[in-house]
């Protein structure tokens, strides 16, 4: 069996691959466009032997506009782990549903579409409540959704709770004549 | 917050629509039978809660009291963390059986709730349901600095942070997690208040129905089912 | 593959709908099964979970990493230790810390003890849901003794905080090879006698055997992994295969059944519980007694990792247990996912085993795939 950049390599003459990043020796990341993505993953299952999807998750790129989904493949025989990337429109993020080809894909479907409103059309009961109940607000896991404010608004929270920065904590109570003008970076 | 922008919205008929089973319909018993069921009205019983009287002779009322502190029985209903050290104490080693506390699968033969750490609010509902289908007079112990003041979690868009606005607390536990020898002094704890009469609870929701009511639905969005069901 | 659900007629009078939980003793955790039944025989089941989210990925996006290290145990609550453990190799991963040797020796046995703990409370489990309630006593009472190491070790019972970016919290205690190997012997003493009372035992027997059988085509498709994939004769175990902490270094069996049903799944998880003692013994034989157990840190306080990505696994009880982490280089991370093993096993192919087994047995079969509901959901 090949290393994963002869198969990407071998998959590159008819897919777009760019950014492809070998994290570690059985971990390797890797970006195909939108209308290739579901096409690449059926022949990676079928022929290339990545037969156990782990899980499907979203990044939200707020400051480009962009969501990144993450599909983690892994092949039991030559014990890899493929992770692939997609790009969808933030503001309309909608993406081909893999509900057929993996039976947990539903299940991460359908938690995508409640915590970032990603639409996956045909994946089953994809508009069911999976986590929250009777949420009316934007959902929670985008970026521009402010947990902390939300819950103070919502939920209160109850008197006496106290913040302590411990930078200025440390630089009040322990280091009194302590500048900041000490250079920075020596971690 | 920002209002929800409506592309968003999962389902556009209404604005939290009703379950399919909770609409009224139509069920065709197995005789032939046709029988028209609107279970919001049919499943719940609508009757308000009252106020639980107490006896009219202290001496009577001291007696109820401590027959209600020596039979302690909690509904295991495990609603956080919390619940996993509720086992140690069903077991020998710490055996809180010994002190007439026992679980019970059913609200309907249980008189203590114990919320077990965070509570979300889909959670909240069911605890809620449960706490009111529970016989009167009934006591609810909050465990762990989550059901305090949101402990961990109180940053979360979907744990409550203060549980006392919710439902009557009669006693809190604190820590994360709670030792069970903690939830052993907090139950003694509560059978102390008990046996003074001073663990009113079930009353004080009564009392302040609305109040509670009004915290309740500020919370869970999609209220379908009538005010008080038991 | 999925399944559409048949389409049944509740008007039709043949069917009940019925929940089963969240306030169900038949029920592992907070969670609701949806069942549509025709007499006793289940045909239709719907998971509902949720009851136990907390936005753990949302609360970590808005924490420092080092405030991340407390909350991370709380996602999974019987097993927290391996929360902790995959947080701090991510970290490490991505920062190039290295942890001490003698750090990756006490790791390995804070994690192989917490396995034990976990399968115990899992045997108690299933003994439970089909009516052997006296194991459940014993074998919760005997996780007690190994939650009391737990507490000598680091402190705490259940959330312990213990295993730090970087390395551990502190050494063993003195004394405590001896103490543990003390609980390792009662417990293995206990394993017998459960073998006696509930493998050999005719009911239990009786209604485990068939029930909820697993093919292994359906293996891939509804990415199961643990115990639940080596009971259909699978032999894959990631400490094995891709070997962490020490596990290359430790003697061990990856044991594998045919059957793939209840009962087989059961004594998979019973022989793992035997490998894990073997295990433990070595460790505590094995783990150096000196030497650092802490590598050296940077100013925590305000720590930024390098921006990347990565996904570290192990293998939990229940099966793959994972934690992907991308950052950006800043103070805060970008995005954490953490794959809980029950995730499938509860819901998807929970939906599908249920279907045409009876009301009384759901209970067991839950119990028999091993889920938690608080890493489905987090």
């Amino acid at each position: 069996m090949s290393t994963a950049t002869d198969l990407l390599e071998r998959f590159g003459t008819n897919y777009r691959i760019s950014e492809v990043n070998e994290q570690k020796a059985d971990l390797t990341f890797f970006k195909v466009p939108k209308d290739q993505a579901v096409r690449l993953l059926r022949e990676l299952r079928d022929d290339a032997g990545y037969t156990h999807l782990a899980f499907l998750t979203n990044i939200d790129y707020i400051e480009r506009g962009i969501f990144t989904l993450n599909y983690m493949l892994h092949n039991y025989d030559t014990r890899h782990t493929l992770g692939m990337h997609v790009d969808l429109d933030r503001d309309n993020a909608e993406m081909e549903s893999i509900h057929n080809m993996w039976a947990q894909a539903a299940t991460y479907q359908r938690e995508l579409r409640e915590m970032y409103g990603i639409r996956f059309p045909g994946s089953p009961r994809l508009d069911d409540d999976f986590c929250l109940e009777g949420w009316d607000q934007i959902p929670p896991m985008r970026k521009e959704f402010d947990t902390a404010a939300f819950s103070l608004a919502r939920f209160y929270s109850r008197d006496g709770r106290g913040t302590e920065d411990p930078r200025e904590h440390m630089k009040q109570q322990l280091y009194p004549t302590h500048t900041d003008d000490a250079p920075e970076g020596g971690n | 917050m920002k209002d929800m922008d409506k592309s968003f919205k999962k389902d556009t008929e209404t604005e939290f629509p009703l379950r399919e089973e909770m609409r009224p319909h139509q069920v065709t018993a197995p005789d032939g039978q046709v029988i028209d069921i609107d279970p919001l009205q049919d499943y719940f019983c609508q009757e308000p809660p009252k106020v639980h009287a107490k006896s009219y002779f202290k001496i009577v009322e001291d007696f109820y009291n401590w027959a209600r502190a020596h039979s302690l029985w909690i509904l295991g209903f495990g609603t956080g963390c919390g619940a996993i050290e509720m086992r140690p104490l069903m077991t020998p080693r710490f055996d809180a059986y010994r002190y007439g506390i026992q679980w019970r699968p059913t609200p309907r033969q249980a008189n203590l709730l114990v919320i077990s750490g965070y509570l979300s609010v889909k959670t909240l509902k069911r605890a809620i349901r449960a706490y009111e289908q529970m016989p009167a007079p009934k006591y609810v112990v909050g465990l762990g600095s989550c059901t305090i003041n949101g402990g961990m979690y109180w940053d979360s868009y979907n744990t409550i942070n203060k549980f006392d606005e919710f439902l009557p607390v009669d006693l809190y536990i604190t820590g994360c997690m709670p030792r069970p020898e903690v939830l052993m002094a907090g139950v003694l704890e509560l059978k102390k208040k008990i046996k003074e009469g001073r663990a009113d609870g079930a009353n004080r929701y009564v009392e302040n129905f609305e109040w509670y009511k009004a915290n309740q639905k500020r919370v869970i969005k999609n209220w379908n089912m009538p005010d008080y069901n038991w | 593959m999925f399944e559409p659900t048949p389409q049944v007629d509740l008007s039709s009078g043949k069917y009940l709908k019925l929940w089963q939980g969240p306030q169900h003793p038949g029920i592992t955790g907070n969670m609701a099964l949806e069942l549509t039944t025709m007499g006793d025989e289940i045909v239709d089941c719907k998971t509902h979970v949720g009851y136990l989210h907390r936005g753990f990925e949302k609360l970590m996006e808005r924490r420092t990493f080092i405030q991340n290290f407390p909350i991370v145990c709380r996602i999974a609550v019987p097993e927290p230790t391996f929360n902790e453990y995959l947080y701090a190799a991510v970290v490490e991963e991505l920062t190039g810390i290295e942890s001490p040797e003698r750090a990756e020796w006490i790791r390995t046995l804070n994690l192989e003890l917490m396995r034990l703990a976990s399968y115990l409370m899992w045997l108690g489990g299933i003994g439970a849901a089909f009516g052997q309630g006296t194991v459940y006593q014993w074998t919760v009472t005997h996780r007690d003794y190994i939650l009391d190491l737990f507490e000598e070790m680091t402190g705490a019972r259940v959330y312990h905080m213990y295993i730090v970016p970087g390395g551990v919290r502190g050494r063993l205690p003195e004394g405590f090879e001896e103490r543990c190997n003390d609980v390792l012997n009662r417990v293995e003493k206990l394993l017998f006698d459960v073998e006696k009372v509930l493998f050999n035992n005719f009911v239990f027997k009786k209604r485990t055997k068939g029930l909820g059988v697993i093919a292994p085509e359906m293996v891939d498709q509804y990415g199961i992994t643990g115990p639940n994939q080596r009971a259909a004769g699978f032999v894959r175990d990631l400490r094995r295969d891709a070997p962490y902490l020490v596990y290359d270094q430790l003697e061990f069996d990856v044991i594998t059944a045919t059957e793939s049903d209840a009962y087989a799944r059961s004594w998979v998880r019973y022989q793992e519980m035997h490998q894990g003692i073997r295990m433990l013994r070595q460790c505590l034989e094995r783990t150096p007694r000196e030497g650092p157990f802490q590598a050296r840190m940077p100013n925590v306080l305000h720590w930024e990792v390098p921006a990347g990505e990565t996904y570290v696994k192990a293998e939990c009880t229940r099966g793959e247990y994972g934690y992907y982490m991308v950052t950006d280089g800043s103070e805060y991370v970008r995005r954490v996912h953490v794959r809980g093993p029950s995730y499938t096993h509860a819901i998807a192919l929970m939906e599908k085993l249920a279907v045409g087994t009876n009301i009384a047995d759901t209970a067991g079969l839950m119990v028999s795939l091993h889920t938690y509901p608080p890493e489905i959901e987090r």
